[in-house]
């Protein structure tokens, strides 16, 4: 009968070693919050967990050359209690810290947001729109990624054999810059997106957009990076007419299916308001900014 | 459902203004237990060499069974015992009548176990004992079910069409004139009519029909269903399970396995939520089955998954009301259709729904039809007021349409036709000693009624009616050596009714409520009850503890006469002590702990058990308000602000019954937002999870606000009414008419989800 292993390695190093020699049963695990679920759940039969919370990496928050570095088993109130990348960050922040309860918070990281793979992982959309990268360790070595490559279909990711994600980087941020994130559910919380949307905005000291990045989630198989609508922002400064030319675009931008959560024609449209209150909470966080 | 309401009451209520301890809230007796987690509910049982108990579920929503090969499974080392619908004897086509709920026990015993056809997307098939979970979940994969497929219907109005698939070929549409020829969905047609419906039309200055429907909801209590059962080779059987009641558990395996009842022994577990849910058997059956064939007792718990899929949610339905009414308001005619969906077997509460639907109108000319329609989805199982809700989400709908018709307050509308004491219900007996027109004031001039409204937002009333039971129940009261004393029932603790049991003992015996211990005794140690359900408890069963109590007190006077060598019409008994009312005699007052300490010279131990039939529990009315706001961009609804006024008769422990009007608000506002079944085209639940089935989360909802109004019931010793089920009837229709206010539409389809309500904006 199937049997459940258990290893909680203290080198990334190891880690690989031992992902890699466990072949396809092998999950490293960060919170647990969706592994344990599927394990339990019988949607994934029991093999090797390999946990990475004891590696020294994987743990913490730490700033470096201007950007941060998150350790990919660092839980959501960690994160939302670190100041200066709430400050920074505040869209990535309020995304991973809409994750689940309490509770959930207490383990839930958004390395295991992001490697889970679901179309409808809320701190992705934001981690996208703020350029964020990965760390990725395996048994070839190390390797930087975009978050946006590494979910490549649901529950299917670009990691190789042995590699896991060890680290996420957030970028240095330059003045007037600030990020929101929104989500659609049908209760107030504890609920899955759908739709799930992230704005990350630059300003110039006059007030126009000269950066922009906008992220659909839920609205495709993979988190879209949705060009078109940010484009309709650069050169504005967010009046009418930008956010309507936003609206269109993000709809446009939208390839969602009709499901038990939602109709594609909702989602399609929610794409659009969603957008267009994000971009306007992330303009009004970056004129604030110094 | 309906007893001796017509008759007045024979004799007044206990509440004579002097109660000490009746109406004050007390910390309840079951309190500590349960937020330290100490309580045992029904997984929480362990015993030595126990098995885990599995079943095998059908994955078609229709399908015959040509052969079920268990070798392979019984040869997988750990397995100790499998059975399949032949290890259960057939039974007689019977109605069973238990509380709420009558059940059909031949259909009880194929839902419990399928025999020769899978009629639901998780129907039980088999099931195995094993030495752990492991071994029996590769037992079941092991079992080789060979099965025929069949075409199903889950749709209500799909179900009755001429060429739908047929469940059962044996069953024929009940309540024709005519008997049928030819096997239907439709189990039966029932009606209720009162004068001539077309003469009332024709007298209506103003007449509104509309189509509404709901879907299937779950009870959605939080604890799955668990038993152990154990059956010795003797044949003597003990269960541990949590139902809503250990005695309907016990008629239910002696039934369904033809076992003597007297043989099966049934301990009551806590109970996390029943909601009507736990008022049939699923697993207990199945477990004394396995338990019988591997001699070691079996421990069976559902995962979530199996809750939705295979336990009772109630109907969905697709309803028509046409109503008649005078420009002034008064209604001349109403015509309600009610299609419900039953699941797997006959059974939906389109009856109950249909004696409700009107209940709080006085109309002249009206016709009220419904459907029990079968279906390829789980068998329905009762839910809090079984059927009012949906009667009432088309009735109360109809009427905030009517009242826009007219130009009229909605609450006017409703008190221009409210049925009044002396009025015949329209479901036959005559109202007496209800507080309907209180229960409308309350809300009228509420300062809620009033309060502004801003943009986007919503106002909507609506209200309901249920009749609340009796029936069967046993009590016992027993002083203990030091004069304090126990109160025993028969029936499960779900909203509270520890508490309220000791605090009506108290109050009759003169004790503090500390003194006061109630606890919920197994089926061999105390009289038969009646399931709780039914709002009954408090009532009937209050009535039980209150008569065993005025019982021991009789006694007490007697053996304090004894003591005192006094005549016994001498001795009172008051706040707890016997009193001599002769003062020149001077004697000293025996309280209860001198009585007690001294019973062997009078008697012997004292006690008292009553078992009594109760009746005339009084109907139940409520008025709900409720604001909502609507964001159009997203079509999601914030409910802003709930206020419920409901006649309780008399509150016993008012924080229970203002967190039972509270709890039923909450559910039905889940009902009429989120919570739906949905199936794909396959006929399975999409949604069998907490993650997808929406109940509300706590941020939710705002306080929802009581107005408890008192007309008392004098039936109850101390006026009680049942409380538990008339919350959850108004709360769709009030949440569906305030969406009405915020966006100028009428959504006449449940759930009212963001994305419907964002289509209908569009829709202009
Ligand atoms: C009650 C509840 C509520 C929830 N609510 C939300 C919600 O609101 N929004 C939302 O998006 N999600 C929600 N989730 C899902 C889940 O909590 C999140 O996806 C969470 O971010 C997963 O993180 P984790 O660290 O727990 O992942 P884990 O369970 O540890 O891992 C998830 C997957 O990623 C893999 N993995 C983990 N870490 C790594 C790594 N470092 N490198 C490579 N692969 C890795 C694992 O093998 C597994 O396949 C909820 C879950 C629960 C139980």
């Amino acid at each position: 009968m199937a049997q459940l292993d258990f290893i909680a390695p203290v080198s990334p190093e190891q880690a690989a070693a031992a992902l890699l020699a466990g072949g396809a049963g092998a999950r490293p695990l960060s919170g647990g919050t969706d592994l344990l679920v599927q394990l339990r759940s019988g949607r994934l039969p029991p093999g090797l967990i390999v946990d990475l919370k004891r590696i020294p990496e994987a743990i913490g928050i730490r700033q470096e050359a201007g950007g941060f570095v998150i350790g990919a088993a660092t839980p959501g109130i960690a994160l939302g209690e670190h100041a200066a990348l709430t400050a920074a960050w505040p869209g990535v922040i309020e995304a991973a810290n809409l994750i689940g309860s309490t509770q959930v918070q207490g383990r839930a990281t958004m390395a295991g947001n992001l490697c889970n793979a679901s179309p409808a992982a809320d701190s992705v959309p934001a981690l996208v729109a703020a350029r964020a990268t990965c760390l990725i360790v395996g048994p070839a070595g190390r390797r930087t990624a975009p978050v946006e490559s590494i979910a490549v279909a649901p529950g299917r990711t670009s990691l190789a054999p042995g590699e896991f994600v060890l680290e996420i980087h957030l970028p240095a941020r330059s003045a007037r810059s600030a990020d929101a994130y929104l989500r659609s559910i049908p209760r107030t919380e504890m609920d899955i997106a759908v739709v799930g949307v992230g704005v990350n905005l630059t300003l110039d000291a006059d007030g126009v957009i000269t950066d922009a990045r906008v992220a659909l989630g839920a609205v495709g198989p993979t988190v879209i990076v949705a060009d078109a609508a940010a484009e309709a922002l650069i050169g504005s400064k967010l009046d009418d007419a930008a956010l309507a030319r936003l609206d269109t675009a993000a709809r446009a931008a939208a390839t969602p299916i009709s499901d038990k959560r939602g109709t594609a024609d909702y989602r399609t449209k929610i794409a659009g308001v969603l957008a267009r209150r994000a971009a306007t909470i992330a303009y009004a966080r970056a004129e604030k900014t110094a | 459902m309906s007893d001796v309401l017509e008759r007045p009451a024979s004799s007044a209520p206990l509440d004579d203004g002097r109660l000490k301890i009746v109406g004050t809230r007390p910390i309840r007796p079951d309190g500590v237990d349960k937020v330290t987690g100490r309580a045992l509910y029904g997984a929480d049982l362990a015993m030595p060499g126990m098995l885990v108990g599995k079943v095998l579920r059908s994955p078609h929503p229709h399908a015959r069974i040509v052969s079920i090969d268990t070798r392979k499974a019984r040869a997988l080392p750990g397995v100790k015992a499998i059975i399949t619908g032949a290890d259960f004897p057939e039974l007689a086509d019977e109605e069973y009548e238990a509380g709420e709920s009558a059940s059909n026990l031949r259909d009880l015993a194929l839902n419990v176990m399928a025999r020769d056809k899978a009629l639901y997307n998780g129907h039980a098939l088999a099931a195995v004992a094993a030495t752990s979970s492991a071994v029996a979940d590769e037992a079941l994969s092991l079992i080789e079910v060979v099965y025929e497929v069949l075409p199903h219907v889950v749709a209500v109005e799909a179900a009755m069409a001429d060429d739908a698939p047929v469940l059962h070929d044996k069953l024929f549409t009940g309540g024709l004139k005519e008997k049928p020829t030819k096997a239907s969905n439709i189990a039966k047609r029932n009606e209720i009519k009162r004068g001539d419906l077309a003469a009332g039309f024709a007298e209506a200055d103003v007449i509104f029909e509309s189509r509404y429907d709901t879907a299937a909801t779950h009870q959605g209590y939080i604890e799955p269903h668990a038993c152990v059962a154990s059956m010795a080779s003797d044949g003597q059987c003990q269960v541990w399970s949590s139902s809503q009641g250990q005695f309907m558990i016990r008629t239910y395996c002696a039934k369904v396995l033809d076992i003597d009842a007297s043989s099966i022994r049934v301990t009551p577990a806590e109970i996390g939520g029943g909601f009507g849910g736990k008022t049939t058997v699923y697993l207990e059956p199945l477990a004394l089955a396995l338990s019988r064939q591997s001699g070691a007792p079996v421990k069976m718990v559902m995962t979530r998954d199996e809750v939705f899929r295979a336990s009772g949610p109630t109907s969905a339905s697709v309803m028509t009301v046409r109503l008649g009414a005078k420009a002034d308001g008064t209604l001349t005619a109403a015509d309600v259709e009610l299609k419900f969906q039953a699941g797997a077997f006959p059974g939906s509460p389109v009856g109950a729904a249909s004696m409700t639907a009107l209940a709080c109108y006085d109309i002249p000319n009206f016709s009220i039809v419904g459907y029990d329609v079968v279906t390829n989805t789980p068998k329905v199982a009762a839910y809090r007021a079984p059927g009012a809700p949906i009667s009432a989400f088309g009735v109360e709908s109809a009427m905030d349409d009517l009242a826009l018709t007219l130009g009229m307050d909605p609450i006017a509308l409703r008190e221009k036709n409210a049925v009044h004491d002396g009025t015949k219900a329209s479901y036959g007996p005559t109202f007496r000693n209800i507080g309907y027109a209180e229960t409308l004031e309350a809300i009228r001039s509420h300062p809620h009624y009033s309060a502004p409204l801003g943009p986007n937002q919503g106002r909507g009333v609506a209200v309901g009616f249920w009749f609340n039971v009796g029936g069967e129940s046993t009590a016992a009261v027993n002083i203990a050596e030091d004069g304090t004393a126990m109160v025993i029932t028969g029936n499960p603790d779900i909203g509270g009714s520890r508490a309220s049991m000791a605090m009506m003992a108290a109050e009759v015996l003169g004790l503090p409520i500390e003194k006061v211990r109630p606890i919920v005794a197994d089926t061999a140690s105390i009289g038969f009850s009646m399931l709780t359900g039914g709002s009954r408890t408090t009532f009937a069963v209050g009535m039980a503890v209150t008569q065993a109590a005025q019982k021991i007190v009789e006694d007490l006077k007697r053996r304090a006469a004894l003591l005192m060598d006094v005549s016994v019409d001498q001795v009172d008994w008051i706040y707890g002590a016997a009193v001599c009312t002769d003062v020149s005699k001077g004697k000293a007052d025996l309280s209860l702990a001198d009585l007690a300490a001294k019973s062997g010279q009078t008697g012997g131990p004292i006690g008292s058990q009553i078992s009594l039939n109760a009746q005339g529990a009084g109907p139940g009315f409520g008025v709900h308000v409720c604001d909502v706001e609507v964001d159009p961009e997203t079509g999601h609804v914030t409910i802003l602000r709930y206020t419920a006024a409901q006649d309780v008769g008399k509150a016993i422990h008012p924080s229970y019954v203002e967190g039972q009007i509270q709890g039923g608000v909450a559910q039905g506002v889940g009902w009429a937002l989120n919570e739906e079944y949905v199936f794909d085209t396959g006929g399975v639940m999409e949604n069998a999870g907490f993650l997808d089935y929406r109940v509300p989360v706590a941020s939710d909802l705002p306080m929802i606000d009581t107005v408890m109004v008192e007309v008392a019931n004098p039936r109850h010793p101390f006026g009680a009414k049942g409380v538990g089920e008339v919350p959850i009837v108004p709360p769709l229709a009030a949440v569906a008419n305030a969406v009405r206010g915020a966006i100028g539409k009428r959504m006449t389809s449940l759930p009212l989800s963001p994305p419907k309500i964002r289509a209908a904006i569009d829709a202009g």
